[in-house]
């Protein structure tokens, strides 16, 4: 069955050359400033977008199996879709837990039969997400679903002898352990950011100090194995200086930051709606700073979305009642553009590298986070940033509607997304699925 | 729309107009017909989702002498988790025909998810949300503190107040430096480091770790109720400890100035924070406060829902 043929006119490159893209055969097989058509070829134009290679997202809540009443495989994969991404990574804390082949196997699975991006399973780094002993990881990442990335996100590793086993572990098979950095005693019961809005709101506070404490002995565990560590969703300008000391020292350390810590402060917990409550906390706008800061410096390695779909009722009730967690997948491009390329933080270039490239690398997902080259998998985002979108949480496509970004206007619009060669979104629209995956 | 969330939404003159309002209607509970037929026909619900018999019967009693009719509803174990939500509640009261809702609540911020959701219309008075604020206390407090050291005043200018004890778990304490600062007292917050918020140094008031170098110049010592339960988090080492450096007893209270009050918004652990001498002498008005409560009380429910009183959007 031949694939259909693509022709992309109008797009401008990273490097903010004029392009076009001839795709087929789900490959990139032409990039020229001026292709001639041929018959047999959907021209369509893109006339003002940006292209960038397609988006990978290292830090994605999918909630199945266990939670499909918040998201399922194919809904979140379609809110990927929506946003610009081709690959998401399903974080490991499902009921059951993803932490033995089985389990990772069922999710990559569902993953190829929505048919909207490759979904990558995260494993757990202990069974049950219970910080004491290793989990199957070797079997995980020998399974069909290639493993590479552990993470008992959600909860810290906090023992630091599991810790520090992890990462000798994982060398086996080039593995890299992704930590939930919270020290679980400074954190018992925390609510929000400590300092001074929680001093005056009365909700228990969740020192900074908590998240970097475990990054600091971290980086020390990971040079001392010489293994790889990735820290999860840094939220504080200490966090950022040490991972910069750790990074000068040459140690194998990446980090990630979410879209909303680039964005929201603790100022919004004010309204005491629970829609701002995150696993970490919003934190202080000289954190927002320092964060924008090392993204741009590549102190900070990657945006990932820690997207975390949860049903309206955990989030219609009392702070401290509620869940924790916020929808990403969807808004993630527009924030980054929106606090770093229009604020000169980040170029194009960047953006790809923040986006897709090292997400991708990071992962040790082949065909993705390629630069766009002839030959390459024709995996895109197009982006036109011109536009301007009104966040309404009753028209996103995952199925929950926890986005703290709601009735607010943000920079720029996905309009188009193709993964392996094909539209999974057009003109701001989901295509419904045919057999996509290769 | 109009509630009592939080001091923080309060003006001077409105917490003054509140004090004065209170002032007036202590004179019908003093009269032998102790009530008044101001809110005849209108329901008002006390909703406490935390035990608190005190500010129940006191909202209780404010409530029936304005001729209100009063529904007590106490919904033990408030989370999603174990029973009804707060959503639930609120739209429950909705549809009874509440005009105001008494929340009294273990999570901070309930009131004001209640008046800020679309869950019912009806005015909503904080009476105690986990430990954010608890306004009327306050208001209470600072109504007693006028009554015995303003000599005419309308504010508390130049009156210096010290807070003692667990401020960081403490509603009544950030209510009151909320309020008694706006009156124009001065504060001073006294405690172990570890039972202050991190952030405090924002709040406007002094700082002091030791209760023996303030007490002599102080007008007003306010006792905070040490929850015995926190014990087991590390604030301090033990009970005896505590009450050494930080406990009002009979030695204490004689380096207090002839005119100073002593305060406690109950209820009293007698002999941990405060010792008995010190509770039942002449200088104590905590019997007064609990009295006052009442009439503060319907003033509130006086002017939110009859005077017109716009306290908070």
């Amino acid at each position: 069955m031949s694939q259909s043929q693509y022709l992309l006119t109008g797009l401008t490159l990273p490097d903010g050359s004029l392009s076009e893209i001839l795709i087929a055969d789900a490959q990139i097989l032409q990039i020229a400033e001026k292709i001639t058509p041929k018959d047999d070829l959907r021209v369509i134009d893109f006339k003002g977008a940006i292209v960038l290679p397609g988006l990978v997202d290292l830090h994605t809540h999918l909630r199945e199996p266990g939670r499909e009443d918040s998201e399922t495989v194919l809904s979140g994969s379609m809110a990927g879709s929506k946003g610009g991404y081709v690959a998401v990574s399903a974080m490991a804390n499902t009921s059951p837990v993803a932490d033995t082949a089985g389990v990772v196997e069922q999710v990559f699975r569902l993953g190829q039969e929505a048919g909207f991006v490759d979904v990558f399973p995260i494993g757990a780094v202990t069974a049950g997400l219970e910080g004491k002993t290793l989990s199957e990881m070797g079997a995980m990442a020998d399974s069909r679903a290639r493993v590479r990335v552990f993470s008992d996100d959600g909860h810290c590793v906090s023992d630091p002898l599991v810790m520090r086993r992890a990462l000798e572990y994982v060398k086996k098979f080039n593995g890299v352990i992704a930590q939930h950095a919270q020290d679980p005693r400074l954190t018992q019961g925390s609510q929000m950011n400590e300092g001074e809005i929680s001093s005056r709101l009365g909700l228990k506070g969740w020192p900074a100090v908590a998240e970097e404490a475990i990054i600091a002995r971290d980086v020390l565990l990971a040079d001392h194995v010489k293994s790889r560590l990735h820290i999860c969703h840094v939220t504080t300008a200490g966090g950022v200086e040490i991972i910069r000391w750790a990074k000068a020292r040459g140690f194998q350390v990446t980090a990630e930051v979410t879209p909303h810590h680039l964005l929201l402060t603790d100022e919004t917990a004010l309204t005491y709606d629970p829609i701002y409550k995150v696993n970490p906390p919003l934190r202080t706008e000289r954190d927002v700073m320092a964060l924008r800061e090392a993204l741009a410096d590549g102190t900070i390695d990657i945006v990932a979305t820690d997207h975390a779909p949860h049903p309206s009722e955990s989030k219609e009730c009392e702070w401290q009642e509620a869940a924790f967690g916020m929808l990403g997948l969807e808004t993630a491009m527009s924030i980054v553009y929106q606090t770093m390329v229009t604020t000169g933080l980040l170029s194009w270039q960047g953006v790809a590298e923040r986006m897709s490239i090292t997400p991708a690398r990071i992962g040790g997902y082949v065909d993705h986070g390629q630069s766009l080259l002839a030959h390459t998998k024709a995996n895109l985002t197009i982006f036109d940033p011109q536009s301007r979108t009104l966040v309404d949480r009753d028209r996103v496509a995952s199925r929950s509607r926890n986005t703290p970004f709601h009735g607010m206007e943000i920079a720029g619009e996905v309009i188009a997304t193709f993964f392996n060669g094909s539209p999974t979104l057009l003109d701001g629209k989901l295509l419904p699925t045919v057999r996509r995956s290769s | 729309m109009i509630h009592l969330l939080s001091i923080a939404d309060l003006s001077k003159v409105q917490a003054i107009s509140i004090l004065d309002t209170a002032q007036e209607l202590a004179r019908v509970s003093d009269s032998p017909m102790k009530k008044l037929p101001t809110l005849r026909g209108r329901t008002i619900v006390n909703l406490f989702a935390e035990d608190s018999t005190r500010t129940r019967i006191s909202f209780e009693a404010a409530a029936k002498r304005l001729s209100a009719d009063v529904i007590n509803f106490s919904a033990k174990g408030s989370s999603v988790s174990k029973g009804e939500s707060l959503k639930d509640t609120a739209q429950t009261l909705q549809a009874m025909g509440a005009d105001a809702v008494i929340i009294r609540h273990s999570a901070s911020g309930a009131a004001q998810r209640l008046a800020d959701s679309q869950w019912m219309s009806g005015s909503v008075i904080n009476a105690g949300d986990g430990t954010h604020e608890h306004p009327s206390q306050a208001l209470l407090d600072a109504f007693t503190i006028r009554a015995h050291l303003s000599f005419g005043k309308e504010d508390l200018s130049g009156i210096r107040v010290a807070i003692v004890g667990d401020v960081l778990h403490s509603r009544v304490a950030r209510s009151n430096v909320l309020l008694l600062t706006k009156l124009g007292a001065h504060v001073t917050l006294v405690a172990p480091p570890t039972l202050l918020p991190v952030g405090v140094e924002s709040w406007p008031v002094d700082i002091s770790y030791d209760f023996d170098s303030v007490i002599e110049g102080v007008d007003v010592v306010m006792m905070l109720r040490v929850q015995l339960e926190r014990m087991g988090d590390l604030f301090f080492p033990n009970a005896r400890e505590y009450s050494r450096y930080f406990g009002l007893h009979a030695e204490r209270m004689k380096k207090l100035k002839p005119t100073t009050i002593i305060m406690h918004p109950g209820p009293m652990n007698r002999g941990l924070e405060i010792t008995a001498d010190c509770a039942d002498s002449a200088r104590s008005v905590i019997l007064e406060q609990v009295a006052n409560g009442v009439s503060v009380r319907m003033a509130i429910l006086y002017l939110l829902l009859a005077g017109g009183m716009e306290l908070s959007q």
